[in-house]
């Protein structure tokens, strides 16, 4: 770029902005750049500023580095999804420039780090081209030391520039991540912020300005999926827990393991995962209900020790952070194709609690409403994140903690009787004394796997086993009847119902948005609790003419996902259909909406 | 958002309409007689070795002036793991070969209760051979005793990991040729802290080994032979003087903190020596978890839990 005379930022007036809703900018390079520290910046920043963000990464599973990406999107109103196509791409290589460029909208701008990259002639007219010497300026503003790290907080600079981004609060970001270490350190970052800020891009670019968000009242936290789950739990109450290392699960029992302490709680890393599961178990008999969770395999190998709680019928939370599979399969990737394994996995009858929270806030508050589902149930309860959810930064209000904490410290007061399968049991549930209770009457239960009669003493008698195994189903019919009606987004009634559960809700809500605002009859609804179902979607369904059942996971033998196999079994309804993809990334808004048009072009069959 | 569908309620504590009791201060309470401690009849077959370890496991709650509700007995899947429904104590009767991550979940959890874990040879050394091996190495405060028979009983003759060469089951109809595991071996190498060998002809050398083990602070390991008379009579008549075998105790010059001393006495010939082979105290895990606790509970002295979350929170604004 040229070297030209320095123009003071402060000058002209406010139509040196072009003003924006929001912005979508994806940042690609290799995962050593440090690319995800940017996109952190950019959130927790958006969260300060009242505004919403929702983040997207992909990053490698080897482990020494390699392509990665970070998209932000930031606006002033509900932000819902990632965003299908991003206004900026910011490349730091070519790789990272071709790869990505046309995840650009027309039009869209790319800003290329010139040392690296050498843009294609063909591209130059669909997209707007801008080059900086990003590494060779951070070199310079940071004495020369050749090191690449730097570079991106020149670009978080650059972008702060072109963004009329709030440069004093990203200086407080940036005091408040690197200010603990060595003061050199958070020096050499000010000085490639200020570098960055102070490239003059003259009229290269006009910079953008975001509109003012509306004030939402109450601080936002920025977090992740998966630090919203773990500190949900903590809020809950869970005292313990076991795990082993899986990823994206892993993130969670970290956070676990370094938090849980302070509240007089531990989280124990065990020699595998049929172990974690059974630590948990052993917890939850302790009086208090405890947490394991895994992904992908981890899953599958928990299964065992699942059926067991359900059948001894103890509360116990089980987080499954969904990733691509089966096997090892995709580890970095978002799916949701352990519906029927979280749904039914297990051998003989062994009905459970299975949960999907819709994005990083409500994995906070789901977390709380599985830990009282399972005491009140006496029941596991699994909570269904993903790959997506677990990763991706987003705002959100500031819970009102001082409410939503909970002690669930046990009681050991001494009762005078106790039979925990009680089958007169007022409220069909089970409950079970923690050990260290003194039960008056001399009679003391057992907790099993194997059939057992009301003090948990094994029988083989058929009328037991028949009564049992419906006392199990039965209190989690209650629990359906319990379960908020789902409500629809958009008018009841219609021509296309979409319906998702889990991480779809995003992406599904602004697929409505979008066709009504093309005049189309479209609504959805989102399901959080996905097992059991609650009462009321039958009327739903019934209000449509077609219904698409959208997720992340393949459509099967027959032609449905997971869910919609579920659904059609349960509704009996042809009109039933599903829209699938297992590519391994989020729902683009616009695939769900072709998704639909080729399903409507094509009544019946296969959507 | 943050209206809960689920807040929180406090629960019934039991199913019926049961009234708690006044508490009874321990001084007024009578010890436990035998017929008060046991409740469902064993399901084991006459002459079954693994009577005696249950009647000595009653004896040592009598002897110790144990209260119903202080006792806590777990078991995976096996014949003597049906023990937890014999014992008239809080129970659990956990999944094949992971009564002991069941039983660190209580020990952990619950600091206040020790947990006795009652196994046989395939539980421990087969299909929970990971476990052992890990819950002797984190050293998590139980008594673990396996009743080893050297062989699969509850399923009818198959080879155990314990059953010596040439034994006839009818996995190995023309004889076992694995090596057998030695589980004493075992638990040293991993690092439990406590090893003792008895056997059920034995009594008074069983509730000996039991009382020691009762009162070592971390996992304390008790490999007890205990006959099955269906499967594998006979198995252990050298080590019963009454069947014109011997009964070699530990000889006392033993220096039990010797991990390599314990780990030759573990390998003596065939009927080998009984008693305490190892007895090396260490920092429990348990106590590992409450000085971790301690320390940070340190931190945030006086402040209720919503707010220590509450600064967690800030820092993510």
């Amino acid at each position: 770029m040229s070297a030209v005379a320095e123009v003071p930022a402060s000058a002209g007036g406010p139509s040196k902005f072009t003003k924006i809703n929001e912005a979508v900018i994806r940042i690609a390079g290799n995962s050593q750049d440090g690319i995800q520290a940017i996109g952190g910046f950019l959130a927790r920043l958006a969260g300060r500023s009242e505004q919403e963000v929702m983040t997207f990464m992909t990053i490698p599973s080897t482990i020494s580095g390699g392509p990665s990406i970070f998209q932000v999107r930031i606006g002033s109103g509900e932000v819902l999804s990632a965003g299908d196509e991003a206004d900026m791409l910011m490349a730091f290589y070519q790789h990272s420039y071709e790869d990505h460029v046309h995840s650009l909208k027309l039009g869209g701008v790319v800003l290329y780090d010139s040392d690296h990259v050498t843009p294609k002639p063909e591209w130059l007219e669909n997209y707007r081209h801008v080059g900086v010497a990003i590494s060779g300026k951070t070199v310079e503003a940071i004495g020369g030391t050749g090191r690449d790290k730097g570079k991106n907080i020149f670009a978080l600079g650059l972008l702060a520039r072109i963004y009329d981004l709030d440069v004093s609060k990203l200086k407080k970001l940036i005091d408040e991540r690197f200010g603990g270490k060595d003061t050199s350190i958070l020096q050499n970052a000010i000085t490639c912020f200020e570098s960055g800020y102070n490239h003059q891009l003259q009229d290269l670019l006009k910079p953008y300005q975001f509109q003012h968000a509306e004030i939402r009242g109450g601080h936002q936290v920025v977090m992740n999926g998966n630090e919203a789950l773990a500190f949900g739990l903590i809020a809950a109450g869970v005292r313990f827990g076991a795990g082993y290392p899986i990823t994206p699960w892993s993130d969670i029992m970290e956070l676990l393991r370094r938090e849980l302490p302070k509240y007089g709680g531990s989280f124990i890393q065990c020699e595998d995962e049929i172990a974690s599961i059974s630590m948990a178990i052993g917890g939850s008999y302790g009086g208090r209900v405890a947490v394991t969770g895994s992904s992908g395999p981890g899953i599958s190998l928990k299964t065992e020790a699942l059926g067991w709680a359900i059948m001894a019928e103890m509360p116990l939370i089980v987080v499954d952070v969904q990733r691509g599979g089966p096997s090892t399969g995709m580890p970095t990737n978002i799916e949701q194709s352990d519906l029927n394994i979280a749904c039914f996995g297990g051998h003989g009858d062994s009905p459970r609690v299975v949960i999907a929270p819709s994005g990083v806030e409500d994995c906070f508050y789901t977390a709380i409403e599985a830990v009282n589902i399972a005491r009140k149930y006496s029941t596991p309860v699994i909570i269904l994140s993903d790959q997506g959810i677990a990763s991706r930064i987003e705002a959100f209000v500031e819970p009102d903690l001082k409410n939503v904490c909970q002690d669930l410290t046990p009681d050991l007061t001494p009762v005078a009787d106790h039979k925990p399968y009680d089958l007169k049991a007022t409220d069909g549930v089970t409950r079970h004394l923690p050990p260290g209770t003194r039960i008056a009457s001399g009679k003391y239960p057992v907790v099993t796997g194997l059939e057992h009669d009301e003090l948990g003493h094994p029988t083989g008698s058929p009328k037991l086993h028949v009564a049992m195994t419906a006392k199990r189903r039965n209190k989690l019919k209650k629990l359906a009847e319990e379960l908020p009606v789902p409500q629809t987004y958009g008018p009841n009634e219609g021509q296309v119902l979409l319906i998702g559960w889990g991480s779809t809700h995003g992406p599904m809500r602004e697929a409505v948005d979008r066709f009504r605002g093309l005049g189309d009859a479209v609504s959805c609804v989102s399901l959080k609790y996905v097992h059991p179902l609650p009462n009321g979607l039958e009327e739903i369904i019934k209000g449509f003419r077609h219904v698409f059942v959208v997720e992340l996971n393949d459509e099967g033998f027959y032609g449905y996902g997971q869910f919609g196999a579920i659904l059609r079994a349960r509704y009996c309804d042809p009109k039933i259909r599903g829209i699938t993809k297992v590519d391994g990334l989020t729902w683009k808004v616009k695939e769900i909406i072709d998704h639909v048009r080729a399903g409507l072009a094509q009544p019946s069959g296969k959507a | 958002m943050s209206a809960l569908s689920f807040p929180f309620t406090t629960l019934p504590r039991t199913t019926g309409a049961v009234a708690e009791v006044p508490p009874l201060a321990d001084t007024d309470r009578k010890p436990l007689t035998k017929k008060e401690i046991s409740a469902d009849h064993p399901t084991w077959c006459p002459g079954c070795g693994d009577f005696s370890v249950l009647a000595l496991y009653f004896k040592l709650i009598e002897r110790r002036k144990l209260w119903h509700e202080k006792v806590t007995t777990v078991a995976g899947i096996g014949c003597s793991s049906r023990f937890p429904y014999f014992v008239q104590a809080h129970g659990a009767h956990f999944i094949h070969g992971r009564a002991l991550p069941f039983a660190s979940g209580v020990s952990l959890s619950r600091p206040d209760i020790h947990v006795f874990v009652f196994g046989g040879d395939g539980d421990a050394f087969s299909i929970g051979g990971n476990h052992f091996s890990h819950t002797a190495r984190k050293n998590i405060k139980m008594t673990y005793v396996v009743m080893d028979n050297f062989v699969y009983g509850l399923t009818k003759k198959q080879t155990s990991p314990t059953s010596p060469i040439g034994f006839k089951s009818k996995t190995d109809i023309w004889g076992s040729t694995d090596r057998p595991i030695n589980p004493m071996k075992q638990a040293i190498s991993a690092g439990a802290t406590f090893v003792a060998r008895t056997t059920h002809t034995n009594p008074n050398h069983v509730l000996e080994m039991m009382e020691a083990a009762m009162d070592h602070d971390g996992f304390s390991y008790i490999e007890c032979l205990s006959e099955c008379v269906e499967f594998y009579a006979g198995a252990f008549d050298a080590s019963n003087p009454r069947k014109g075998g011997k009964f070699d105790l530990i000889p006392k010059e033993h220096d039990v903190t010797d991990e390599y001393a314990a780990y030759k006495l573990a390998d003596a010939a065939w009927p080998g020596y009984f008693g305490i082979l190892y007895r090396n105290p260490r920092a429990t895990k348990n106590a590992n978890e409450a000085k971790l606790i301690a320390d940070h509970r340190a931190k945030v002295q006086g402040l209720a839990d919503w707010q220590i979350l509450q600064k967690s929170f800030d820092r993510m604004k």
